[in-house]
């Protein structure tokens, strides 16, 4: 997964079937201090998240098939979804020690 | 999946047969300003009965096939919505 901070909302009625009833929102990657880490993409949401949040990510079909549709073997144009809503995130000191 | 913009069609009549059915269109990715990234476009299936000057959201990778009726056609990117409204919230 990626951290990615939600930085907008899509809203789109002529799309394809496999995105009826999703919520579809823009993210931006970011690194530990949610600082632009990337260029931006969409995400189905399945962790009602919403702007300002920070989020997990997951950019892998199966994956994201089993998540939405719950087979990876389904038919589903979606490659990522918004799987968690961040709490905190703690990066160890440069040294790594504790 | 990400945000573009419709700029044009793609014609190719000798082609792999699994793309008979394909409409091909030319897609400009969008900036995180909303704007066409210059010269880079991708040729895109479209999904969405859209074109031209349209605001979309495509899927790229293999999901990309994943987006046409027939199984299965090599494409990698397919054009799966026409975007009504993309509010930015929060700029970063």
């Amino acid at each position: 997964m990626i951290l990615g901070r939600v930085t907008g909302t899509v809203v789109s009625t002529v799309k394809h079937p496999a995105y009826e009833g999703h919520k579809l929102l823009m993210v931006t990657p970011v690194d530990e201090h949610g600082r632009r880490a990337g260029d931006d993409f969409l995400a189905v949401d399945s962790a009602q998240a919403g702007a300002g949040d920070t989020v997990l990510v997951l950019k892998e079909g199966n994956g994201v098939r089993q998540i939405l549709v719950g087979d990876p073997t389904a038919v589903l144009p979606i490659l990522e979804t918004i799987v968690a809503v961040v709490d905190l995130v703690q990066v160890a000191p440069a040294g790594g020690e504790r | 999946m990400f945000l573009a913009r419709v700029v044009g069609s793609v014609v190719a009549t000798v082609k792999y047969e699994g793309l008979e059915g394909a409409k091909l269109l030319l897609v400009a990715p969008l900036d995180k300003n909303g704007q066409a990234k210059p010269g880079a476009y991708i040729v895109a299936c479209d999904e969405a009965q859209s074109g031209p000057g349209d605001t979309v959201f495509c899927v790229s990778a293999r999901e990309a096939s994943h987006a046409l009726p027939v199984r299965f056609v090599p494409v990698d990117a397919a054009i799966v919505g026409v975007v009504d409204r993309a509010d930015r919230e929060v700029i970063l």
